[in-house]
């Protein structure tokens, strides 16, 4: 199937070489000619290959600095790949950024001939254009201003419009729509929407989820440079959203000064969260099951313990506080859990802290407070700051 | 597929990558656009506009000509239509300068275009180049006029072998600037040198005094320079036939080599140019 491939990208790797001291001045350069120099390779992208069909809408999604934005110079061509080989069958357009070349010195006029010809379209194309790509654009009345006193917004209008008209048969588009009313934006989904039927390929490089869930076929979902997965879009936004939890609970516990205190006659060895198919993970979800795993470091005395749970919202708010208490939990047991069938929580990070203490006398052997985080992935639509599982009835 | 197929492949052991450019695509009107832009900005907001890129030569062949040739009188300088024949060394002086000027900074000026956009650096390059001819083909007009007050009038022929002399002075300009180009983005020292090295050069290439003042040793080494040839070639078919030129000073072979270097300086230029180009986005 070879013939409806649109882009074809085998092991690309792209190391930028960072040189511990810039040399920018030959003066510098002459001070060290004899000294080695050293560098620090930082890989940018690491042995990707991916295929695009012909006419597919593909996204590439992936956390700030994973590499996503080199990926796609490299596709463009502004990057020439370190190891590895992209090929495009088709013409493409080469930019990634929209507006570029754009002078504010210029009327918005002239603006439309010189960045319609950096995206390849020859003066006559222009011409027989321009009344569309102004009227999309929504600028009739400023044609003949200069550009430097357009607000940001009309710039992206003006940009936007003149790089659907390239007529090439891959698009490459970053993030172009973080910028723009409303409004607007609905026009340019609306384009998307025309493109993807007249079957032209699009890669498309988002952090929004609900556009990757609308309009893409398939996803890359990149992190640190590799690729994690090439998946549906359903599966991608899962793995981006657990992926940017993560990193999330990592920054929350770093923030929060643990405090744990306790005699330590038993100790915390270590708390895990499981989901419903009993696998360790820090993302749960919204009415699925949930088990709180919290091993301890066995005694040889068996000491009756008591186990407290409690659960803050990320600004502190406790929320529910579930322990032990009446039911025989020895100290010579390993691991003691603590389930729900049904999560009542809603989408948002919460901490969790976890006491033992002792049954019969007050003595508190070990308490980690808000010590161990996790997250949960939402029903869409719901309020307030937990699910309630009722069922509704009309009679 | 009946569509080009465009690749970039980068083999372990080579330094030039394989970049295949989409062959439908035409980067003539992209030329264009850039250089009509540069010369629409460069007298934007001036009220006489490009006026003043015709005033520039003529301010300093004025103040040349009083300090040259009326109060210090430099032998030679008698010769039949001396002010022409200074106003046509500056002219072409002043092309060659600022032509090279303007490429050595418009990758690094460009950047973000680069950074952003694929397109071959060579478009940058040319679309300057043609932005420098039509300056200089407007201070040509200048002088025209001084031609005509002085009633000189060149055989058709003369002219025909003038456009020759531009052509080989464009190529000069277009090796120079690959070379100036490709260096400054990594080493922006070039600025200095560049600046430095003009000065030299302007007074290696004769173009205030006349040739027949400076002692044979140094005279062949002057006329070997490709600006002293072109110039004084220049005035001789148009201005005044006793210039002294690379012919008259240099005899063996070796008075071709003039008329070699900007051949030579085009090839290695675009070559190393080329090479360097592939790294432009990320060092620029």
């Amino acid at each position: 199937m070879s013939k409806n491939v649109a882009i074809s990208v085998s092991e690309v790797s792209k190391s930028f070489r960072l040189p511990h001291e810039r040399y920018s001045s030959l003066k510098q350069s002459a001070m060290h000619i004899f000294s080695k120099r050293t560098y620090s390779n930082f890989q940018a992208v690491e042995d990707i290959s991916f295929e695009v069909k012909q006419g597919e809408f593909f996204g590439i999604v992936g956390r700030n600095g994973c590499g996503k934005s080199t990926l796609l110079k490299m596709l463009a061509g502004i990057y020439v790949p370190t190891r590895g080989s992209v090929k495009i069958h088709g013409s493409l357009s080469p930019f990634i950024e929209l507006g570029v070349g754009f002078n504010p010195e210029l009327t918005a006029r002239e603006n439309v001939f010189l960045n319609g010809a950096i995206l390849g379209l020859t003066r006559k194309e222009i011409e027989e254009r321009f009344g569309e790509i102004i009227t999309f654009a929504e600028l009739e009345e400023f044609v003949d201003q200069k550009l430097k006193n357009f607000s940001s917004g009309m710039q992206v209008r003006l940009a936007f419009s003149i790089a659907i008209q390239a007529q090439s048969e891959i698009l490459l588009v970053d993030e172009v729509l973080a910028v723009g009313d409303s409004s607007f934006q609905k026009k340019c989904f609306d384009v998307f929407r025309r493109l993807k039927k007249e079957g032209r390929t699009i890669v498309f490089v988002t952090h929004d989820m609900t556009n990757v869930q609308e309009f893409c076929d398939r996803v890359l979902v990149m992190g640190e440079g590799k690729k994690l997965a090439l998946t549906g879009p359903d599966q991608a936004s899962d793995l981006y959203n657990r992926l940017n939890a993560e990193n999330d609970l990592d920054e929350m516990e770093q923030l929060n000064e643990q405090s744990r205190w306790g005699n330590g006659k038993v100790k915390i060895k270590s708390v895990e969260f499981l989901d419903a198919s009993g696998k360790s993970s820090r993302v749960l979800k919204t009415g699925k099951a949930m088990t709180v795993r919290v091993t301890i470091e066995p005694t040889k005395e068996p000491l009756p313990l008591l186990v407290g749970l409690a659960f803050y919202q990320a600004d502190g708010t406790h929320i529910a506080g579930p322990n032990s208490d009446g039911v025989a939990i020895s100290s010579h047991e390993s691991k003691i859990e603590f389930s729900i069938d049904k999560l009542p929580l809603v989408e948002d990070t919460y901490y969790t802290t976890v006491a033992l203490f002792s049954q019969k006398s007050n003595e508190t052997y070990d308490y980690i407070d808000k010590g161990f985080s996790f997250a949960v992935g939402g029903v869409k639509h719901s309020f307030g700051n937990m699910a309630l599982f009722g069922e509704w009835r009309a009679k | 597929m009946d569509t080009a197929v465009t690749a970039f492949t980068m083999p372990l052991f080579t330094h030039t990558p394989k970049v295949e450019i989409n062959a439908s695509r035409n980067y003539w009107s992209m030329v264009r656009e850039l250089a009509l832009t540069d010369f629409k900005l460069k007298y934007q907001g001036s009220f006489f506009g490009y006026l003043w890129s015709l005033m520039k030569p003529l301010a300093i062949f004025g103040v040349l000509y009083l300090v040259f040739s009326v109060f210090v009188r430099i032998p030679g300088s008698d010769i039949a239509n001396y002010p022409v024949y200074l106003l046509l060394g500056i002219v072409l002086w002043n092309y060659f300068a600022e032509s090279t000027n303007n490429a050595m900074r418009s990758i690094v000026d460009k950047g973000d275009l680069i950074r952003k956009v694929y397109f071959p650096r060579i478009v940058i390059l040319i679309s300057n180049s043609i932005s420098a001819l039509i300056t200089l083909l407007l201070n040509l007009l200048i002088i025209v006029v001084f031609m005509l007050i002085a009633q000189i009038y060149p055989t058709p022929l003369a002219v025909l072998g003038f456009f020759a002399l531009t052509l080989e002075l464009y190529l000069l300009c277009l090796g120079v600037s690959f070379f100036l180009a490709a260096l400054f983005v990594r080493f922006r020292d070039f600025a200095y040198i560049w600046e430095v090295a003009l000065q030299l050069l302007f007074y290696a290439s004769a173009i205030i005094f006349p040739l027949s003042i400076v002692p044979g040793r140094y005279l062949q080494l002057l006329t070997l320079s490709p600006i002293t040839q072109i110039i004084q070639d220049a005035r001789k078919l148009l201005i005044s036939p006793a210039t002294i030129t690379t012919f008259d000073s240099v005899h063996s072979w070796l008075h071709l080599i003039p008329y070699i270097i900007p051949l030579l300086l085009t090839i290695f230029g675009y070559l190393y140019f080329e090479r360097a180009a592939s790294r432009f986005a990320e060092d620029v």
